[in-house]
């Protein structure tokens, strides 16, 4: 089944990778928000690291799942991969690996600028490597739950993807740190995965932290398998669905 | 063991509509079973929950010993399946689609670059073996659909409608592909539309309508039925009595439509020539006259008058 898995995710890097959408929400829209943030503004370049990376791997790794199955839908591609003798679980399992790699492959760009450029140093490299790994499989995993609702459209799909993801990065300690922010902004922070990224994060170089790296290893974990369990029972009721369209 | 497919009462119901109602049949070791009915009459729902992509409300259906649903995967395994409409994938090349195929049914390098040869050259695609399936005819990406189910060597084939609208040479090489597959002793389940398909493909053939199963013999056995559907559609340079046509030997009943006269019978060349006298004695020149062949709709006419068989399709 392994074989499998991956025999699905290699489909996906070979197709998926390079598709418009998935580009431009995964790559260039986190470049230009973030570009329209940081230019201008007169703060150390370390603090934006943390944002830099975390907001990253939120969208690189949250990209490829959402495009997968609508484009498989209007490809009429989706009933071939249901009759092969996978059980579901695999079949989006692929979809899931592509989308981490993704992630993983793309967080080296904001890496290198960080490490490079912006001066950033490693203090505490379990924080720094669990934060990238964890988040990526997250956000990964986040992607295959916005792909649920049974649509041949990746636009839609894209589009509430974004609905989700651009209301999170205003509370997640991208553009301000946690300990920065107010009381109910703190609340709500803490119902964001994509918090918990960027407090690992500072842990890793070395900044100031509000939640200690090992609440964040848990609630990385914990979204993760919240997210891939809803997901899971999503697809299965919405896949037959799919072929009617 | 000698039914490689055993159905028993298999059911769907979409909301308050029943796409499929109660079918029973088997398809054994190396036949053909056509499965024959209209748009709409439940054929793609019924091979869809025979391939484990859609459950079914009720009943129960084995491939090769396998329950469908409580052993999707073990069932899936020895099967192959040509979905109703199916592509590859556009980016990839032939071999890369053959390969993910192979992939899928856990097949080893080596044995699935040796059947992804001998596939592509017999479907007279391994000359365009590189070229990505966009740059395919509707036909070649239909070819190698069905070189793709068959990469794993399936003992149970499902195939949808697999020569609709497609051209001659296609067409030949997927039927003489499903031939020879059976000759080898491996059970295919045939959907089709076409009665005439149906008739030179299939051991058997069950017809379909409104998601239940009204007949199931080898085409020999339901030639009659087929046979009595045939009809002349000719038409007069003056208006002739209809009843003066039916009354004419082996003419079982006429309609009117338009100037045209539906005239059915199951001697259509013999009646050519009868009209022909008939002409010539009432002094009127035919103005046009062609045999249709049998429409499905048509069978279904003679079949539901014909109780006695629409009482037990086994
Ligand atoms: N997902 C669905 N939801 C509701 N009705 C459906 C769905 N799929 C098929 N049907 C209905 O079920 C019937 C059988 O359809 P189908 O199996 O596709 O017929 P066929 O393949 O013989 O043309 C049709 O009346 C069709 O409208
Ligand atoms: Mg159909």
């Amino acid at each position: 089944m392994m074989r499998k898995c991956w025999a699905i995710a290699k489909k996906n890097i070979r197709i998926y990778y390079l598709k418009g959408p998935v580009l431009i929400f995964g790559i260039l829209f986190p470049a230009f928000l973030f570009l329209a943030f940081a230019i201008g503004r007169n703060v150390p370049a370390g603090s934006l690291v943390p944002g830099l990376i975390g907001m990253a791997l939120f969208f690189t790794a949250s990209a490829t799942t959402p495009a997968i199955l609508p484009f498989e839908t209007r490809t009429r591609t989706l009933e071939r991969l249901l009759v092969a003798p996978l059980p579901l679980s695999v079949l989006i399992g692929g979809d899931v690996v592509s989308a981490f790699l993704y992630g993983l492959f793309l967080s080296a760009i904001p890496l290198a600028i960080s490490f490079g450029i912006l001066g950033a140093v490693v203090t505490r490299p379990v924080a720094l490597i669990a934060s990238i790994v964890l988040s990526a499989l997250c956000f990964a995993l986040m992607g295959t739950l916005f792909s649920t609702p049974p649509t041949d459209e990746p636009s839609a799909i894209m589009t509430l993807a974004n609905l989700v993801r651009l209301p999170l990065i205003f509370f997640s300690g991208v553009f301000v740190p946690v300990s920065a922010m107010p009381q109910w902004g703190q609340w709500l922070s803490r119902i964001s995965p994509l918090t918990y990224t960027t407090e690992l994060l500072r842990a890793g170089i070395g900044q100031d932290v509000q939640i200690g790296p090992w609440w964040c290893i848990t609630a990385l974990i914990a979204f993760s398998v919240a997210f891939w369990s809803i997901s899971m029972a999503l697809h299965r009721r919405n896949m037959c669905r799919r072929l009617a369209l | 063991m000698s039914a490689a497919i055993q159905v028993d009462g298999l059911t769907k119901r979409y909301n308050s509509h029943l796409a499929v109602d109660d079918v029973s049949f088997e398809v054994r070791v190396g036949e053909v079973l056509g499965f024959l009915g209209p748009n709409g009459a439940g054929k793609t729902t019924t091979q869809r929950m025979l391939t484990g992509v859609l459950k079914p409300t009720g009943g129960r259906a084995l491939v090769l010993g396998r329950d469908i649903v409580s052993d999707p995967v073990g069932a899936k395994e020895r099967m192959g399946v040509v979905p109703e409409v199916a592509n590859p994938y556009m980016e990839m090349t032939a071999s890369q689609n053959m390969a993910f195929a192979g992939e899928l049914y856990g097949l080893p390098g080596a044995r699935i670059r040796a059947r992804s040869q001998e596939l592509l050259r017999e479907f007279n695609l391994w000359e365009r073996r590189d070229d990505i399936a966009k740059r395919y005819s509707k036909g070649m990406k239909q070819r190698l659909i069905l070189a793709m189910s068959l990469i794993h060597e399936p003992r149970v084939l499902f195939l949808d409608e697999p020569t609709a609208s497609l051209d001659v040479e296609s067409r030949r090489m997927i039927h003489g592909r499903v031939r020879e597959l059976s000759g080898r002793g491996a059970a295919v389940f045939y959907t089709t539309h076409n009665i005439e398909e149906a008739n030179v493909l299939c051991d058997r053939v069950a017809i379909i309508r409104d998601g239940k199963l009204v007949a199931l013999d080898t085409p020999e056995a339901l030639k009659s039925t087929f046979a009595m559907s045939q009809s002349v559609v000719v038409s007069f340079s003056r208006p002739v009595e209809a009843a003066e046509l039916g009354a004419l030997d082996g003419v079982t009943h006429v309609e009117k439509h338009g100037d045209k006269l539906h005239l059915f019978t199951a001697a259509p060349g013999a009646l050519i020539e009868r009209l022909a006298g008939y002409a010539q004695q009432e002094h009127v020149e035919i103005v046009s006259i062609n045999t249709p062949g049998p429409s499905l709709e048509e069978v279904f006419v003679s079949l539901s008058s014909d109780t006695s068989r629409s009482g037990g399709p086994r």
